[in-house]
């Protein structure tokens, strides 16, 4: 699937990961986590990650898939619970600073409201939402979002750029593979294209989206414009073979 | 919080209800014996009569294993349905009952039970052990969920038709009645020595799904994520698989197949734990037993000198009322 991708991400970094469908954006924030086979190196501050437990890496990556379907109708708190999992003893319960750090990401997806509510009975967006703040409750320095946009309205899109944003702000990483390339453009530090496997550019996203690439690499014809201190792009029409 | 406090009244009473009924487990049967008498009776050490006889030997070890038994079904329901993510997983899922009641039928049908007393309950452990090993070299070390089902179903038919093989060939019209009967799940005549000798595997199983509960947790989100949240999935498989085989195949071996309550006490009692999968295991556990000991206390009542089987009786009860859970969630499971 994948060959020859070698990138890394730093501190207070903003990455968006982009490409069409199948240029193996999932697999490859997958395979960092090692929830695939992968040949090669993962390196987390400078440790190989491959000797790492699990456990250990999931201190240091929180990981928010695509999926999200919630097997049971557990409550919103709870779900937002589990992201304390990897840093409790295996049989401890929740201490002090366990519950501020998810009364705190509850309040920053602002869950309050829904604390008790099952969360299988809420909206796609509210649902987006409680898993999003369990993977901020888990307090890892790097965050890996596989398409986290998916199904949230504009103004949710926004407020999450904007909290990744903030998260990038505050000294933390953050990779997320989007699709809407406007939201990209304008909110990431740092664009990476991903084509058929392979990294095709890595930059500042007015680098990375010119032209010429949007037509070959997802073969459409774009509108590239400036608005509002960011940048826009607006897919056309297909190119012309 | 108060979420706790419900879960620990829960516990509570689930387990006071246990006890109540174990006692009157000891207490039911066709001699008639007082209360006060039979309590006598079984701390009775010294007199060897009749009474301690009919309370040590007969009720004390069908109680115990009513007991144990519900509670391996209970509990190896819970983490099944935890682990599959599947609201209709239960232990018989994986061909385990299957193939252990298969070991137990082909004992019966070589006479190797009657050589030796412990043939049966020993051949149907042996069952268990090969639905483990095939199942998890189906299911492999990356397999999923889907794999583990499928597997199971297709283990269970084959040992299904196995069995129906056994009655088939069987060369005396006894040794068929026998099998059928056996396939019937009873604890009636049991000794402690089926205690002895199926209490450590479950106690070994119980341990080993017991330590899944934080995990199932963290898989109600889905594997992936699960998995980035530190938990080990082929461990967590199998210890819920390995644990099932040793627990329901200790209890399959000494009391045949026991349907439906693996698969309905996990539904009924998950509404009173927040659906939390690591509490619903402990509520499943004496839940299971409640169950269990209920229904074979009345197996006793309902029919005295029938000789009513108990896994005919939970399967009677059992699935109208499954039905009607599935009536009440359906929209929910929609």
């Amino acid at each position: 699937m994948l060959n020859g991708v070698s990138f890394s991400v730093g501190e207070g970094e903003f990455v968006g990961l982009i490409g069409p469908n199948g240029a193996g954006k999932s697999t490859l924030l997958r395979a960092a986590l090692g929830l695939v086979e992968a040949r090669g190196e993962v390196a987390i501050a400078g440790q190989n990650a491959a000797a790492m437990t699990a456990r250990e890496r999931a201190r240091r990556i929180a990981y928010l898939p695509q999926e999200r379907e919630i097997g049971w109708p557990v409550s919103v708190e709870m779900v937002v619970s589990l992201g304390r999992a990897p840093h409790r003893p295996a049989f401890a319960g929740l201490d002090g600073a366990d519950r501020a750090r998810i009364e705190n990401a509850m309040g920053r997806m602002e869950l309050e409201e829904f604390r008790r509510r099952p969360a299988t009975e809420l909206s796609g967006g509210e649902k987006a939402r409680v898993l999003i703040a369990r993977a901020l409750a888990q307090d890892a320095p790097l965050l890996l979002a596989d398409e986290p946009t998916a199904g949230l309205d504009p103004s949710h899109q926004i407020a999450l750029m904007r909290l990744f944003a903030e998260l990038a702000g505050e000294g933390r990483g953050v990779v997320a593979s989007l699709h809407d390339l406007s939201l990209a453009a304008r909110w990431c530090t740092r664009l990476v294209l991903l084509d058929r496997g392979s990294i095709i550019a890595d930059g500042p996203p007015r680098e990375v989206l010119t032209r010429e690439r949007l037509r070959s690499v997802y073969g459409v014809e774009a509108h590239l414009a400036e608005a509002e201190g960011g940048m826009l792009v607006v897919p056309l029409d297909m190119a012309a073979r | 919080m108060i979420e706790t406090a419900r879960y620990r009244l829960l516990l509570g009473l689930l387990a006071a209800a246990a006890i109540i009924l174990f006692v009157l487990s000891l207490t039911v049967g066709p001699a008639a014996i007082g209360f006060g008498e039979s309590i006598a009776a079984l701390f009775d050490s010294k007199e060897a009569g009749p009474l301690a006889l009919i309370m040590q030997e007969i009720r004390l070890p069908r109680a115990i294993l009513g007991l144990m038994i519900g509670a391996t079904l209970g509990l190896s329901g819970a983490v099944l349905q935890g682990y599959l993510r599947n609201p209709l997983a239960e232990p018989a899922l994986l061909g385990i009952s299957a193939t252990a009641s298969l070991g137990a039928v082909l004992a019966i049908y070589t006479g190797f039970s009657l050589v030796f007393p412990l043939g049966l309950p020993l051949a149907a452990l042996a069952g268990a052990v090969v639905a483990v090993i095939v199942v998890q070299a189906m299911a492999g070390m990356r397999g999923g969920a889907l794999t583990i089902i499928l597997a199971g179903v297709a283990l269970s038919s084959l040992a299904a038709a196995m069995t129906s093989l056994a009655l088939n060939l069987s060369p005396n019209p006894f040794a068929a009645l026998e099998i059928m009967f056996w396939m019937l799940g009873s604890l009636t005549d049991r000794s402690m020595t089926h205690v002895w000798l199926a209490a450590p595997f479950m106690v070994v199983g119980w341990a080993m799904l017991a330590s899944v509960g934080r995990s199932l947790d963290t898989l109600t989100l889905g594997r992936d994520a699960a998995a980035s949240m530190g938990v080990d999935l082929r461990r967590v498989q199998l210890l819920a698989v390995l644990g099932t085989a040793a627990s329901v195949g200790a209890a399959t071996a000494v009391a045949g197949a026991i349907g439906f309550v693996g698969l309905v006490v996990p539904h009924l009692l998950r509404p009173f734990v927040g659906a939390r999968p690591s509490r619903l295991l402990p509520a499943s556990a004496l839940g299971g037993a409640c169950v269990l000991l209920a229904a074979d206390i009345l197996v006793r009542v309902i029919a005295p000198g029938k000789d009513l089987k108990l896994g005919v009786l939970t399967a009677i009860v059992g699935a109208p009322f499954f039905l009607w859970l599935v009536y009440r969630t359906r929209r929910n499971l929609l």
